[in-house]
Order: structure tokens, then sequence, then C-alpha cells
């Protein structure tokens, strides 16, 4: 299970502190969250939209509840958890602003990973072939793709910034899962990053109260 | 002795004191029947409690004394199954007010040597389960690994987990909810209405008598029946097929299929139930809300629960809906419990939980091993 952990998981991991309270949004099968709790004794929580992804998580000992990161964010209190985890979720929310609002008032540590839609083959693609990018990281064509709100890493930063959330640590990964922290050179990140990790804390703004 | 052997004792035992009720009032020499599988090991850390519903009984895993179907949850408790009779230790008593044995209004009244009838004070979910506490204390077992139950039984595992949170590590509510509506009381309603119509009920006194109010109290079954199925359950099941015929009879003989398997289901339960115990069953499970027994809101009942929760709801289950499971999880979760939960696709109704369903196997079976370690290092 550690070996074969998805390379952006690992990212993810390292950012977390061993023995955090964490609630992990769109826990898949429960790979991180099996990985963080044999690995870091973490004392994780998931929500996961599929049954199927619920069940396997259950069946592998985890603490998973069948839920809808725009519709159940709101039933955890203030301050709930250490740490939450979006990972891979942001883009195929219906309101990824208000998503991640919440997520900050449930906690002061959001890790939030996504697909860069800055990515360069997903501009070229645009500008040669005219037609809505199919890739490794977004491999479904634009009529079934469960991802409705792209971002590239730019906009990510932008609304983070809105937001008054406090960038603690960004890094991208290339198609060869190569890892890069952005910091200078946003730019570079921004045009060869296919996926995007960032760890956030409520700046000034974030601690918003639940309306 | 084989297992087979073993299941046909009929396992009693009698509570040491009186028990306190809701209502005030007190039952004296209540006996408990119970069915065990599996061994209880030496550090009694492994005992798992099945509470079951409404017509259920302690006959979980092996065949019944008075049907001889097979267990009515023979799928999932067993050696190898969800509930592993080779790990855990099993045992499902009959509930209090019931009719297989535990101490229910078929019972001799002590103070006039009568059934009780009527006389039986009326009981609480709350009351069943103390009732359970209290067997296991004559069994000796002070903690539980887990408590299991679906519909009524999941209401039991709440309680549990509500009022005992230091007897049981884990609890499986299935297909229930912390409280009845008024959709399920109005049913419920229906059935006693039709018990008590049936002039063989006789006010309840009607043990003596060689007619029992066996109309009545099918009709109670027929009713709640359709309520343990779906629309499209009965649908997939019947559709509007003839039964024995091939044209309609201009009559009101059971012409459909569905008519005809309602009465079949009527017929056969007046063999195996009290009356009576449908009435002071279902109006136990009328009287249940577990926060406002409480004073409190939901969240509050479980506020620093140490009890690991996975709750499992069946879409198609619309006398206990998955929107009942979710107040709970949502109640759960700002308390930051243990919860778990699970709502499973299938089209049979509320009945999905006694039948086959993989994923609801799955999922006890990933609970409940999931929830050793932490038993261990707690």
């Amino acid at each position: 299970m550690v070996d074969t952990l998805r390379s952006d998981l690992k990212v993810i991991a390292d950012f977390i502190t061993p023995g955090a309270r964490l609630l992990d949004i769109g826990c898949g099968d429960g790979a991180l969250l099996a990985y963080l709790r044999d690995t870091a004794q973490v004392d994780g929580r998931g929500m996961e939209l599929s049954q199927v992804g619920v069940n396997a998580c259950v069946t592998k000992g985890l603490t998973v509840i069948q839920g809808d990161a725009d519709l159940d964010l709101k039933d955890y209190p203030t301050d709930a958890f250490d740490y939450v985890i979006l990972s891979q979720t942001l883009q195929a929310t219906r309101n990824p602003k208000e998503v991640l609002q919440q997520l900050l008032r449930i906690s002061n540590h959001v890790v939030v990973s996504f697909p860069n839609f800055g990515n360069w083959k997903v501009r070229l693609a645009l500008l040669f072939k005219g037609r809505m990018p199919v890739t490794k990281s977004l491999d479904q064509p634009w009529y079934s793709t469960p991802n409705i709100h792209f971002c590239t890493i730019r906009d990510f930063i932008a609304l983070c910034h809105e937001l008054g959330a406090k960038i603690e640590q960004g890094v991208s990964l290339n198609a060869a899962n190569h890892i890069r922290p952005i910091n200078g050179s946003l730019a570079h990140a921004n045009w060869m990053g296919e996926q995007a990790i960032f760890l956030l804390s409520r700046g000034n703004g974030a601690a918003r109260k639940q309306d | 002795m084989n297992d087979a052997a073993k299941h046909d004792i009929q396992l009693i035992l009698d509570l040491p004191g009186p028990l306190r009720l809701d209502s005030g009032a007190s039952l004296d020499r209540v006996r408990i029947a119970y069915q065990t599988y599996g061994t209880l090991n030496a550090d009694k850390t492994n005992a798992i409690l099945i509470c079951h519903a409404l017509t259920g009984d302690q006959h979980v895993a092996s065949d019944h004394p008075v049907t001889g179907k097979k267990g009515w949850w023979s799928n999932m408790v067993g050696p190898g199954l969800p509930i592993d009779t080779d790990r855990y230790f099993v045992i499902c008593q009959n509930v209090l007010g019931g009719c297989q044995g535990t101490t229910g209004p078929s019972d001799i009244n002590p103070e006039t040597g009568l059934p009780y009838g009527l006389d039986f004070p009326v009981i609480t979910i709350a009351d069943m389960v103390r009732a359970q506490v209290a067997a296991l204390d004559v069994m000796g077992i002070d903690k539980l690994f887990a408590v299991i139950g679906g519909s009524m039984g999941g209401m039991q595992t709440l309680e549990w987990a509500a009022s005992y949170p230091e007897r049981v590590h884990a609890v499986v509510p299935i297909a229930t909810a912390a409280r009845h509506t008024a959709q399920n009381i109005a049913f419920h309603e229906v059935g006693r209405q039709a018990i008590k119509a049936d002039p063989n009920w006789a006010g309840g006194n009607y043990y003596a008598r060689k007619e029992k109010p066996t109309s009545g109290l099918a009709v109670a079954r027929m009713t709640a029946h359709i309520t343990y199925l779906s629309e499209q359950a009965l649908q997939d099941k019947f559709g509007r097929n003839f039964q024995d015929r091939d044209a309609a009879s201009f009559s009101f003989e059971a012409d459909f299929q569905v008519e005809s398997y309602l009465r079949h289901q009527g017929i056969t339960f007046v063999d195996r139930f009290d009356a009576n115990a449908y009435l002071y069953i279902t109006r136990a499970m009328d009287y249940f809300d577990l926060a406002r027994d409480r004073g409190c809101a939901l969240a509050e009942v479980f506020q620093n629960t140490p009890v690991r929760f996975c709750l499992v709801s069946f879409t198609s289950d619309w006398l206990f809906p998955t929107s009942q499971a979710k107040e709970l999880v949502r109640a759960l979760n700002s308390v930051a419990a243990h919860v778990s939960f699970v709502e499973i696709e299938s089209s049979r109704g509320h009945d999905a939980f006694l039948l086959d369903e993989p994923e609801m196997f799955d999922t006890v079976r990933g609970f409940l091993r999931g929830a050793e370690p932490t038993l261990k290092g707690a």
C-alpha cells in the first residue's frame, strides 16, 4: 500500500504532522487515509461521494462517510480538525470558493490539490487543436468530465488572495511527477505543472464564521 | 454437542432483581430467552450483541423452532460470514415484551397467576436495552465489542451508544433513525387498530380462549409488510400477475400474486407471534426519540462519545430513509464522533437489511475488522 501511493498523495502526506486530526474530503478508496494512519498515526476521517469509494474505505477500517463537499461541509464544527485535505476534488465542486471557505473554517490547515489548467499541454491543445484538452490529469472529454470548474495555478493563488488565505507551501508536479516548489518562478510552475498542491492557512480574512 | 443440536435448546436466564421501567413501573421475575453462537474469548473482548427487529427473535443464525426456517440473519452471522462466529461470540436476546421466551404480555403475571395481557406495563426501547444489559450482567460480560441491529434493532444500538457508552466499543445501526416519525407511528396505529378490531382480541384477554385474534394480527402484518418493501420491489416481484389463474375471477379471491403473497405473510405470521406483543413492541418503537427523551439536541446525546459508529441506509427504504441516517451522521460529526456511513443502492426497500446485499456485508465485515485494533489499543 505504501509503495503504490500516488506521487501527489505522497506530497500531501509530507505536509501532515504525525498524530494530527485530519479530514480527507473526496478520499476515494482511502489510500491516503490508510497511509497516514499506518505511517503517521493520524486520527483520520474521510468524506467521499461514491458508494464504491466509501465501502472500500470502511472495509479498510477507516472512518468515512458518504457525503458531498458542496453540501455537507457546513455540518462540521469550526476548528474540528488540524488538517483538511481536498485532493483532486476542488475542480469537481459546484462552488469551489464556498468549499474553500468552509475548509478554512473547519481547519486552520487546508491542503488542496488540483489539475493545473495552465499546463502547456492544455494551452497548446486549445491553441492548435481548438478542442478541449484531454490529458493524463484531465482524462475525459468535456461532456462527461466531472471536472466543471477548471483553474490554473495563477487562478488558484488569486482566489486564495481574495479569501485572505495564506499560502504556506505550494508545489507543482510535472508529467514525470517531478516535484517543484512554487515560489519564485510562478510562470514556470503554471506552464510546466500538471498538478499543483498547496498548503493554506487562514490569513487575516479567512477565519470567517459559518454563515 | 454439534451446533445444530446446541441451538435446539432454548437458552433462558432470569434477571436477579426487578427491572425498572421508563413508565415508572417495574417488572419482577423477568426472564430473557437468548441464543449464542461462537465462543467467548478468555478476556471477554469478542462479544457482539445482535438486536432483532419488531417481529424478529433470538434465532438469528439457527433454525427457528416454530417455523423451521433458517435464522433471520443467517446470511450475515456465522462461520466466515461478516459477523464471523469463528472470531466473535454472538449473543441475540429476544426483546422485553416479546413472545419467544422473554417476559412479555403472554406470560404469567406473578401477582395474578394469569397471563398479563394488557396488565403488562408499556415498555420503551430503553427498557428493552436495560433488560439486555441486566442479562449481560448475569452472563458476566462487562463490555461488548459491538452492538448491531437493523430497524428496531438499530434503535437499540443507538440507545446502547447513548446510555452505555462505557459498555460498548462499536455500534452498527442499520436502516434506522433517532426517532420514529409521524408516518411510522401512523402505520403502527393502523396495525394496532386492526388487532383491537378483531373480536377475538377480547380486550387482550384471549389467552385462555380457543380463538385468537389471528385475523387482526394478520392484517397488521400485511400492512406493515407493505412498508418494508418498495414500490419497485412489489412491481418487480409481482407486477399485476395473477395467482393460479389466467383471468380475473370477478370475486374477492386473491386474484393477484401480491394479494396472495400478503395473505401468506399474514397467515404464517400469526403462528409465531402474539397479538399483544405486537401492540407493546410497536408502541415502544413509537415512543423512541433519542434526543427528546434526554431533553437535548441529538448531537449532545453523543457529546464526547468514545463509541465507534457505522451507519447503513438503503436508497429505496422509505420507512427509515437515508435522510434520517444522515441526521444522525450530522449530529455525530458535529461532536467529532468516529462515524462511518454508507448508503447502499438497493430497490428492495426497508427489508434490504435482511436480504443478500453484498455491499452491506462488505461494510459490516470491514467495519468490525477495522474496529478490532482500536479496541486493543483502548
